[in-house]
């Protein structure tokens, strides 16, 4: 006996709810990712091949993907320490601090990226430190790094406080009660129950630095080949009115981040699978 | 703590995006708006306020403003209802393309006669539009000049020391900004002038640039406020703009011995006049650039234009004089776009690797 394609469930609206989700997302999201793939279709595929094939595309797409990347990484690690922080410790000032992780969500980029160009640019606060060491950040790719961190930083701490709120004391005391060492616990007890959601908060973060433009065109110095993100090449190619070679580089851009979400989701599957919860 | 401090006119370099839709395109809205829910109980032959939408280019903010205020006067003189007009600035090619998209342009002020062309290649005015009006539709010229550190330190008098080794040049990126084509083309002609190999020479002088901003202001910005770069290529008068904003005392204009004429032309968008009533708006107001007191405005804000007659002496004897090069010399813009800043062009080989 075959399954029933659909769930009765006994709730009702689910044909109401179902059509207004369906609309919305057309809407907002297929619509305009359909219109790019069209871009592309009447491109065809070898011409979104040879706008892609070049060396500074690749060298676009391999920085955006790889700053992306480490950044995405730096706010895993921190990300999930400052939502242990704001959760587990009761200390003056938490509150703004708590408050405080949104601001990368409510700065308008450009903003941000004019503010961090100001301070580590080799005449600002910190970018003068940094040139005493003879170390540059502003124009160079540290730049990029620390404007998709900062743009990228709540993603993680947001998706993973609640976890760590829901996690009950008891199960910490319970595995320290049958001979856990403090490492131990934290390694098999508290990770295994926040991977999931910090994977989320990973993928989120990834996601949004590989498509973040507004801030990192201010502090990257865009030079070819060395600091010049995909997201501005884009912006390069409609400059010169070729929409086609501008949907072939979103297009490309498009195909990474899907492969690369599916593999945090296929990651994301197999510590659920392993774990059995959460 | 560091935005404040910028002096007003440098920051302006938000998004394209955010910046596009002026405030006043709402307000004029609104208030046609309660006009017309007014006139419904009105005499319906009230006058109605004739609106304007000027698309320009990044640095002609100032001189916009200005020049806005004394047409609307002059025209309202003239026995006519008060005018709305709105500007908005932007990159020049992306505000061409604004308007190939359908922003509803009646004028448009580009800071490339390349740029209007794919407006009319878009079929939105004539392909002949630069013979309509005097001087290749240019009310105003400008020339590329260099801007340098106070006393100049490094001893930079022509293009050929921008080469030098060590030294650092700030320009924005040709590929996106106008005026930076403008910035090119005037290191190449040097170098054709001077028996160098233009080639090389614009090479060479690109290896020296350390940030590649998307336009005009941006590059200003990177050079006067975060202290990169020992020169600045910039609009003549952009750098007279940047000396009395940020101060005399800070930066020297170096004149170099070839520049550029470089042509910011302005043209009618046929295809977004609507009525025979703003045509005649349209069009008093691109004459109005011509006149003797739009021309004295123009040279007031560092423009070289033709007309001198209203012009304040100080203004006009500012400009040195030196050898200037125009675009037909370099083959006009239909072959300089391809051939130097399209894909794969002259511009993209420099950062080949080798």
């Amino acid at each position: 006996m075959g399954r029933p394609l659909i769930h009765r469930s006994p709730m009702p609206g689910l044909g109401l709810s179902m059509g207004i989700t369906l609309t919305m997302l057309s809407l907002v999201v297929l619509l305009p990712i359909g219109a790019l793939l069209l871009k592309g279709a009447n491109y065809g595929l070898a011409g979104i091949w040879d706008t892609v094939n070049r060396e500074r595309v690749w060298a676009a797409l391999e920085l955006s993907f790889r700053l992306s990347l480490f950044a995405a990484l730096f706010n895993l690690v921190f990300g999930v320490l400052l939502a242990w922080v704001l959760v587990r410790y009761r200390f003056p000032g938490r509150r703004l601090l708590d408050a405080a992780v949104d601001l990368p969500f409510a700065l308008p980029t450009a903003v941000a990226g004019i503010s961090l160009t100001a301070l580590y640019a080799p005449n600002g606060a910190f970018g003068a430190l940094a040139a005493e060491i003879g170390w540059k950040i502003a124009y160079t790719q540290w730049g990029i790094f620390i404007a998709l961190v900062f743009v990228g930083l709540p993603f993680v701490t947001r998706t993973v406080q609640p976890v760590i709120e829901e996690i009950e004391r008891e199960v910490e005391e319970a595995s320290a009660t049958l001979g856990a060492s403090r490492l131990y616990t934290l390694r098999h007890v508290i990770l295994p129950m926040l991977t999931p959601a910090a994977l989320t908060g990973f993928a989120l973060a990834l996601a949004r630095a590989v498509g973040e433009y507004g801030s990192v065109i201010f502090i990257a110095g865009n030079i070819p080949l060395v600091t010049e993100i995909a997201p501005l090449l884009i912006i390069i190619q409609l400059e010169e009115f070729d929409y086609d070679a501008a949907a072939a580089i979103g297009i490309a851009m498009l195909l990474i981040s899907f492969a690369m979400l599916l593999v945090i989701n296929l990651i994301q599957v197999w510590s659920r699978r392993r774990i059995g919860y959460v | 703590m560091t935005a404040a401090a910028f002096p007003h006119s440098l920051v302006d370099q938000a998004p394209k995006a955010l910046r596009h839709w002026r405030f006043s395109r709402l307000r004029s809205l609104l208030a046609a708006t309660a006009l017309a829910t007014l006139g419904l109980g009105a005499a319906p032959s009230t006058v109605q306020a004739e609106t304007l939408l000027n698309v320009s280019y990044d640095p002609t903010r100032e001189l916009y403003r200005e020049l806005n205020e004394a047409f609307a006067a002059y025209w309202t003189a003239q026995g006519n209802p008060a005018p709305e007009i709105e500007v908005s600035h932007g990159g020049s090619g992306s505000q061409a393309r604004a308007v190939i998209d359908g922003l509803a342009a009646q004028v448009v002020t580009l800071a490339l006669a390349s740029d209007i062309d794919k407006i009319a290649e878009a079929g939105r005015l004539p392909a002949d539009w630069q013979s309509k009006l005097p001087n290749n539709s240019s009310p105003y010229t400008s020339t590329i000049v260099f801007l340098v550190r106070e006393g100049n330190p490094r001893g930079i008098k022509d293009w050929g020391d921008l080469v030098a080794e060590g030294v650092q040049v700030i320009t924005p990126n040709p590929k996106t900004s106008g005026g930076a084509r403008w910035n090119y083309l005037a290191a190449w002609a040097w170098a054709e002038k001077n028996g160098r190999d233009p080639k090389e020479f614009v090479g060479s002088l690109y290896r020296n640039v350390p940030v590649l901003d998307n336009g005009a202001r941006g590059s200003t910005t990177t050079f006067a406020q975060r202290g990169i770069g020992d020169v600045l290529l910039a609009w003549e008068n952009e750098a007279y703009l940047a000396l009395k904003e940020i101060g005399e005392d800070q930066f020297d204009i170096v004149v170099p011995s070839v520049s550029v004429l470089a042509e910011p032309p302005v043209a009618l968008v046929e295809g977004n006049i609507k009525t025979d009533d703003q045509r005649k708006l349209a069009e008093a107001y691109l004459n109005y650039l011509y006149s003797p007191e739009g021309q004295a405005l123009a040279f007031k804000h560092f423009y070289r234009a033709w007309d001198t007659s209203k012009a304040a002496p100080e203004d006009v004897a500012r400009f040195p004089q030196l050898e200037l090069v125009d675009i037909a010399s370099f083959g006009g813009w239909a072959k300089v776009q391809p051939e130097h800043f399209g894909d794969g062009g002259i511009f993209d080989q420099i950062y080949v690797p080798k």
